[in-house]
């Protein structure tokens, strides 16, 4: 009796495994989900992919092989160079918008609130709507062009989604447009973070306005933009649904991109090694843009 | 000689909320004043107006005889000092202070000799590679005056300089800010709430409430004669006694009603003597007691209730005949609480409020 | 002499035409129609009849409103399979949305809370590896989920869904979650330790109470992602058990039959309405989340 007292005041620590049971029975998910999931997955599917596995997953080593053939299949380097186009032009292209719809939201306009509503509305729709409507308004039978056409220009050409030269123009005007009012509103809140004295002082000093913005504002919102462009770009690589919705890969093949490519492999084409190999891929690509930004942010808190 | 700055029926609001209204200021050529007043009085509003960056309502501004109620801050001649400092992070404090000056195409010799002139004045030098981020606050402040001093300008405003810093380097930097207009001899305006720095730098203050301007005098004229009860209580730490009673203009006699009554005869009036409710105000500094009570016109006897001991100083609160008073004592002197020490004062230090109006009797 | 203009007084005279104001308003109005078209082209189409689609433009007014392309949307157009329309994916996207949003967010939540205020050894290298996988692409994890949900005898059910919503959930509600729960006030959870609250109890009468705005955040980012996603959808599930977004892409982009743009674009808006009412009724706690929640994508 006694001798179970006086563990219990304390005397003797008690076991280290037990010390807050509760609570480590509540980690369980995020250790099943971390390591079971994200780890032992990616470890899987890296392993794989130097494996033969075609209907079904097995550990027949080849190699480099399934890379060799990857990266000598004329659609997995069409996707690689459309992710390339549409990743460069998107980014360029949402952190301008994004940031001078901000700065135009930010000159204590009227109705900022509605047109807030407006900027960011379709971020709340799916990509596969937002590939639809824009189908929709491209098409060149009903849509745009044929409305110009209407108005007397017989020659005009606007039809990207039929066009493989201008197809990916078609997915940026689409993805611009769900996107943007994302870094808007991050942009936005960058802005409203600046101290309002800075304003003052550069008035003071007799600073055009969009110089303030040019040589005050923008460095010093630089952790934002980083944000940003970490956002866009991990958005970038997910790029799926939107090509799926809106063009399904075509014309022929020309707006495949990687993620499409996986999917296909795996589970249309089966041939789960190749697949493998293609996202195993994606995974570098990510850790090229990831691993400098970490290394940044790290550097940055050691400050 | 014209004025350095003249405000003509001043108002500004925000929508609905009139925050200044009515206001007329007149600032001489060289002067240093001091905007005082507690928080959300409209001092920053007020020099904000000054400096143009907020667009008046209604009035006129004139800076060195010129209307510039139209004009764009940059052009109207001042120079400003923020709170918050308000430097570009990331340009070096060279770039802070030569900003300004390249986007209005000075001549670089001339730039270079305005850096160098206020690199001296303020003794940056050694800082003007650096960054902000790499700057003490005192530091960051004196490269905020910088920025405001290579601007060549007659007028200065400053909008509570010194508040971000700690109580030593506030000190510090209020010596050199004087200094800095001996130096200068310009026109400054100094928005502060601390009424140490209005009481040491101002060559006159002006008390603010409410958008309006309470009081504008020489320091020890605000401090010995304060034109309303406000006013009185405002400045000085610790505060004016206030008591309440009855004077009788004619016998220049205070009563309380309750058990205290003395002469007021000294006490300069600044109309005729009435008769009424009032307010009496005394400073806790200028009650006598022990033995330095024995020659003062007005004496009685206190009962300490608390003592309060500073060092240099102690203050005691204490009761006479049922009425709260403050005061000082030496530090040396011993008192104790429940003991009965003999006080006085002098009526001529008193101030006496109208009881409605609260203003000067 | 016209000296008396000279004497400026009072407020600057404002010009509301002035050039400035133009290009400001302007540009905010051009972004606007651009921003607006989508929607209100998919509204006209949807309640035009085809014979006025073919003569008309999308952006004309429908002449004769009609709400039969809602009603055939939402009842009649086929998949390719079967023909009973969205109604059947609506069906399942609640089914997976309400288990998921319930999961996602309690799973989230409880991890939040042992991070933020039970931590043990280890548990930051844990929660360093979960916010490492929301950086992996989905494509990485694809099959190692399908190997795991088949296992589970889940696989093509609606559970395995729930689940995969939960799992990739999991990095960024719980970062929001314990991020909020490491603000509250420490002496209340050593008050509540005093008191001889333990674990649980602390979780469910101190910190959920307090934690509203948070829950609220979360579950918004959660409705509209679960009910916007399209690959997990296609992945996971058996044809009948497809959500909305998949079934909206199988009506639309069928190839079977003549091509319906009013029943497709009333279809699109069918599945448009949920996060887009959850985007109008819940404002600035949209903004809120969605901002938290894109701190780190
Ligand atoms: N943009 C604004 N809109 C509405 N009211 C405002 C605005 N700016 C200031 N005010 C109000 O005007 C009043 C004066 O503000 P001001 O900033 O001038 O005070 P202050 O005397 O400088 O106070 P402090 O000592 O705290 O700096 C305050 O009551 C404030 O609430
Ligand atoms: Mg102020």
């Amino acid at each position: 009796m006694s001798s179970a007292r006086r563990v219990r005041d304390g005397a003797r620590p008690p076991i280290r495994l037990l010390r807050n049971l509760s609570s480590k029975i509540a980690a369980i998910p995020m250790v099943l989900v971390g390591l079971g999931v994200f780890v032992g997955g990616t470890l899987w599917t890296v392993l794989h992919s130097f494996t033969d596995s075609r209907l079904l997953p097995r550990l027949n080593w080849v190699g480099l092989d399934q890379y060799e053939r990857l990266w000598s299949t004329r659609r997995w380097l069409v996707s690689i160079e459309n992710l390339a186009v549409y990743g460069i032009v998107s980014l360029v292209l949402t952190m301008c918008l994004g940031f001078f719809l901000a700065a135009l939201l930010d000159r204590k306009i009227r109705y900022e609130d509605t047109f807030r509503t407006i900027f960011l509305y379709p971020f709340a729709l799916s990509f596969i709507v937002t590939g639809l409507v824009w189908q929709w308004i491209l098409n060149p039978e009903f849509g745009i062009q044929a409305i110009i056409r209407g108005l007397g220009f017989q020659n005009f050409n606007f039809d990207p989604l039929y066009n493989p030269d201008l197809v990916i123009i078609g997915l940026l005007i689409a993805g611009l447009w769900q996107g943007t009012g994302l870094i808007m509103v991050i942009m936005l809140a960058g802005l409203r973070g600046i101290d309002e004295d800075i304003w003052k002082a550069t008035r003071v000093d007799g600073i055009p306005i969009w110089k303030t913005y040019i040589i005050v504002i923008i460095p010093m919102m630089k952790p934002v933009f980083v944000t940003a462009l970490v956002l866009v770009t991990s958005g970038i690589v997910k790029l799926y649904d939107l090509v799926v919705a809106m063009t399904a890969g075509g014309p022929g093949i020309a707006s495949e991109v990687p993620a499409k490519y996986v999917y296909d492999t795996l589970f249309t084409r089966q041939n789960l090694g190749q697949g493998f190999a293609a996202s195993t891929m994606m995974l570098v690509t990510v850790a090229i843009i990831l691993i400098p930004w970490a290394y940044m942010q790290f550097r940055e808190k050691r400050q | 000689m014209t004025n350095s700055i003249e405000i003509k029926d001043l108002k500004l609001s925000f929508g609905a909320v009139t925050v200044l209204e009515d206001l007329n200021l007149e600032v001489g050529q060289g002067e240093f004043l001091v905007l005082l007043g507690s928080s959300g009085c409209g001092k920053s509003t007020l020099l904000n107006c000054i400096a143009g960056l907020l667009d008046v309502t209604d009035g006129e501004i004139h800076i060195q005889g010129q209307n510039v109620t139209w004009e764009e801050p940059s052009r109207r001649g001042i120079g400003m000092v923020f709170q918050s400092y308000a430097l570009y992070p990331q340009m070096t404090v060279e770039g802070n202070l030569t900003f300004g000056l390249k986007n209005a195409r000075v001549p670089k010799d001339e730039i270079a000799k305005r850096i160098a002139r206020a690199a001296e004045v303020l003794q940056i030098e050694p800082l003007l590679k650096r960054k902000p981020g790499a700057l003490s606050g005192g530091q960051r402040q004196r490269v905020a005056i910088g920025r405001a001093l290579v601007r060549d300008v007659d007028v200065f405003l400053f909008d509570e300089p010194l508040s971000n810093l700690d109580a030593k380097l506030r000190a510090d930097l209020r010596v050199e800010i004087k200094r800095l207009h001996q130096t200068l001899k310009n026109t400054m305006i100094y928005v502060t709430h601390d009424q140490v720095e209005a009481m040491t730098l101002a060559d006159r203050i002006a008390i603010m409430r409410g958008g309006q301007i309470m009081q504008l005098a020489h320091p020890s004229e605000i401090y010995n004669r304060p034109v309303n009860k406000y006013v009185a209580g405002f400045i000085g730490s610790p505060a004016m006694n206030f008591m309440e009673g009855q004077l009788d203009g004619g016998a220049q006699r205070f009563d309380t009603g309750r058990g205290l009554e003395f002469s007021v005869q000294g006490y300069e009036f600044v109309g005729p003597p009435t008769t009424g409710p009032v307010w009496l105000g005394l400073r806790p500094e200028h009650v006598q007691s022990g033995k330095w009570a024995e020659d003062q016109p007005v004496q009685m006897e206190a009962l300490v209730d608390m003592v309060e001991p500073m060092g240099s100083d102690t203050q005691v609160w204490a009761k006479v005949n049922g009425q709260e008073l403050r005061f000082r004592m030496d530090g040396q002197e011993a008192v104790d609480i429940g003991d009965r020490i003999p006080i006085g004062f002098d009526p001529a230090r008193l101030s006496l409020f109208d009881k409605s109006t609260e203003n000067r009797l | 002499m016209t000296a008396a203009v000279t004497t400026p007084r009072g407020a600057r005279p404002k010009n509301p035409f002035a050039p400035r104001n133009i290009m400001l308003y302007g540009a905010l109005i051009i972004f606007s129609i651009y921003y607006l078209l989508p929607l209100y082209v998919m509204l006209v189409t949807s309640l035009k009849d085809m014979a006025e689609i073919r003569v008309g433009n999308i952006f004309s007014p429908p002449v004769e409103i009609t709400f039969q392309p809602w009603v055939k949307a939402w009842s009649e157009a086929c998949t390719g399979i079967n023909c009973d329309g969205l109604s059947r994916g609506f069906g399942n996207s609640v089914r997976i949305l309400i288990p998921s949003l319930i999961l996602s967010v309690s799973v989230a939540a409880l991890t939040g809370y042992v991070l933020a205020c039970w931590r043990f050894r280890g548990s930051e290298v844990f929660f360093g590896i979960l916010l490492l996988g929301a950086f992996i692409p989905y494509q990485v994890l694809l099959y190692p989920l399908v190997i795991i949900l088949r296992e589970m005898g889940l696989f093509g059910s609606l559970w395995g869904l729930v689940l995969v919503h939960t799992v990739f959930a999991m990095p960024i509600n719980v970062l929001l979650f314990r991020n909020y729960f490491v603000a509250l006030p420490e002496e209340l959870f050593k008050a509540a330790r005093v008191d001889g609250a333990g674990f649980w109890g602390i979780f469910f009468r101190i910190v959920i109470p307090m934690s509203l705005p948070i829950f609220v955040v979360s579950g918004i980012i959660q409705v509209t992602g679960i009910w916007n996603d399209f690959l997990f959808g296609v992945v996971y599930t058996r044809p009948e058990n497809y959500p909305m977004t998949v079934q909206l892409n199988n009506i639309v982009n069928s190839v079977q039959g003549v091509k319906e743009y009013n029943v497709n674009m009333a279809a699109t808006m069918l599945t448009g309405l949920v996060p887009l009412a959850v985007y109008f009724f819940s404002g600035r706690l949209f903004v809120r989340g969605i901002a938290a929640g894109a701190v780190k994508g």
